[in-house]
């Protein structure tokens, strides 16, 4: 077996499989009562925590790919930040269904065009007045025309350097969802702390690594 | 033939192996720190961790049934012990349960000082003495709009308060919990400016629906629920419900509550349960009754206390004193 294939058939699938833990785990849990007393806070604080996760291991990919002279590994990329857009989706999702849809009345019962209207008024007005709300939904929006992008047509049809840009909206996504943690916390920031380190790290390793690239004289290097 | 000459680089000019050696070793520790971080971030953050329950505590004897109590359906007693904020104990809501359990709460003191005829270190035992136990069956209201039905089993504040004799000088009542980094690990973290602080006005600390908790379904204060001694008052937020009070002073001036301090925009004094007062970040107006899935319930004002307290706040402001 290539390397090639190796990845293809045996890395990619894994890495597909172990990205599902989370959510399976997740049901599993919802349905045997593993969670707490408070199980939609968990299943909103897990989905949240790890589209972070996954933001900042697909922003790792890069620097991994630099330093290590590893060049497969951009190869998960999009499958990683796939995963972060999905689990970014499901949190979104819950925040929908747990906080906005549970504090409706429904005079016209659940199935109700008239369900959908208040539901998407109770939204924007919340997204419109929190600031919290405000960066998270943000950050949701900066993932969805990267994972709306993300297949090889729409690379080939934007073309690779526009393609480049646009994804740069990662970082964007990355800063908005650490901020959308710190300003939720009560009064302990040492996770969102955490979140921003590593994110900052992740950031300015692009810089550091852009800085060099740019500076470094070619006449050098050809000596070399 | 040309025979090139070695290219004449003075010795100076090559880099020393060492350093040369030295800069792979910096990508790599660099390296080696930013997964040593990530790592952290990904092992610190399990959000949910399996609480076991607080074991069953002694039996209290003697404890009367109460008009004051709610009809609803109490949440279970898995539920009130795994669940809670403890801040002392650690900020997530399970570690109460799992770290509570070391505190010894055997003997127990209460200082009593400030504008009284009575200031003294009471024993429990003593603080105790004369009230009668009883089962009081509350809403319980966290401000994070999450609630509880909690069979408590406490005596009226107010009973206690008449033994310390306050003098006419008082006119708030100063809570403090315990703050014993030995003993409770989130206290070794400043979170919170230790030690947490509440206060209550006198009228609301003397009103009947006021008690100290010392019990939970007829037994004895579990450890992550503010054993031995904490106080309830069902028409405010958890946060001024006290947990392990070990210091009560009677004061001249609105003391300043711990979250107060923390952040005065969005914690009051009063903290009375208000579905038209939201907290900064999210709304008031509804909350969810645990386990709760689906269907939030609206808040009532006083957390549905109206009748007996709203009389203690008349022609207040409830916006401004929120």
């Amino acid at each position: 077996m290539t390397s090639n294939q190796a990845i293809r058939w045996v890395a990619k699938p894994a890495l597909f499989l172990g990205s599902l833990g989370p959510a399976t785990w997740l049901v599993v849990a919802t349905l045997t009562g593993q969670l707490s007393a408070n199980p939609l806070a968990d299943i909103t604080n897990e989905t949240g925590v790890w589209t972070l996760r996954f933001l900042g291991i697909t922003l790792a990919m890069t620097p991994l790919r630099r330093i290590t002279g590893w060049n497969a590994a951009v190869r998960f990329r999009r499958m990683l930040g796939l995963f972060a857009f999905f689990y970014g989706s499901l949190h979104l999702l819950t925040y929908l269904i747990a906080d906005r849809l549970a504090g409706l009345d429904f005079p016209a019962g659940l199935v109700a065009w008239q369900t959908v209207n208040a539901l998407a008024r109770a939204t924007v007005s919340d997204v419109l007045k929190r600031p919290f709300i405000t960066v998270g939904f943000g950050a949701w929006l900066c993932m969805l025309p990267l994972a709306i992008t993300s297949t090889a047509g729409m690379i080939r049809r934007l073309g690779g350097r526009r393609w480049q840009l646009l994804h740069r909206l990662t970082y964007a996504a990355a800063v908005a969802a650490v901020l959308h943690y710190w300003w939720l916390v009560k009064a302990d920031v040492r996770r969102p702390e955490a979140y921003a380190l590593a994110v900052g790290l992740l950031l300015a390793f692009r810089v550091w690594w852009w800085r060099r690239s740019t500076k470094a004289p070619v006449t050098r290097r050809v000596a070399a | 033939m040309l025979i090139k000459s070695a290219a004449n680089i003075p010795s100076s000019e090559i880099t020393d192996k060492r350093l040369y050696m030295d800069r792979r070793t910096f990508i790599r520790s660099a390296t080696g720190a930013t997964l040593a971080v990530a790592g952290a971030v990904l092992g610190a953050d399990s959000v949910v961790r399996a609480a076991q329950p607080a074991p069953h505590g002694k039996r209290l004897e003697n404890v009367k049934a109460s008009t004051y109590s709610t009809g609803e359906r109490p949440n279970t007693w898995d539920q009130i012990t795994t669940y809670n904020n403890y801040y002392e104990f650690g900020t997530d809501k399970e570690q109460p349960a799992r770290l509570a359990h070391a505190l010894i709460t055997e003997p127990w003191t209460v200082t009593v000082a400030g504008e009284c005829n009575k200031p003294a270190v009471y024993h429990l035992e003593d603080v105790l003495k004369g009230s009668t136990l009883e089962d009081r069956i509350y809403r319980h209201r966290c401000v994070e709009a999450w609630s509880m039905v909690i069979p408590w089993v406490g005596f009226r504040l107010a009973d206690f308060i008449k033994k310390c004799e306050p003098t006419s000088k008082a006119r708030f009542v100063e809570f403090t919990s315990l703050s014993d980094p030995k003993q409770m690990p989130g206290a070794r973290v400043p979170v919170l400016p230790w030690p947490y602080v509440e206060g209550l006005r006198l009228d609301e600390a003397m009103h009947p629906l006021t008690i100290l908790v010392v019990g939970l379904y007829g037994e004895v204060l579990p450890n992550q629920n503010g054993a031995p001694l904490r106080l309830a008052v069902p028409w405010k937020y958890g946060f001024k419900h006290v947990k392990s009070i070990v210091k009560i002073r009677f004061v001249e001036q609105q003391p300043l509550n711990t979250w107060r301090r923390q952040a005065p925009q969005e914690y009051g004094f009063y903290a009375n349960v208000n579905p038209t007062v939201d907290h900064p970040r999210w709304s008031q107006a509804t909350e969810r009754r645990l386990p709760g899935f689906f269907k939030n319930s609206k808040t009532l004002i006083f957390n549905g206390y109206g009748d007996q307290v709203a009389s203690l706040y008349s022609g207040m402001d409830l916006k401004k004193n929120f």
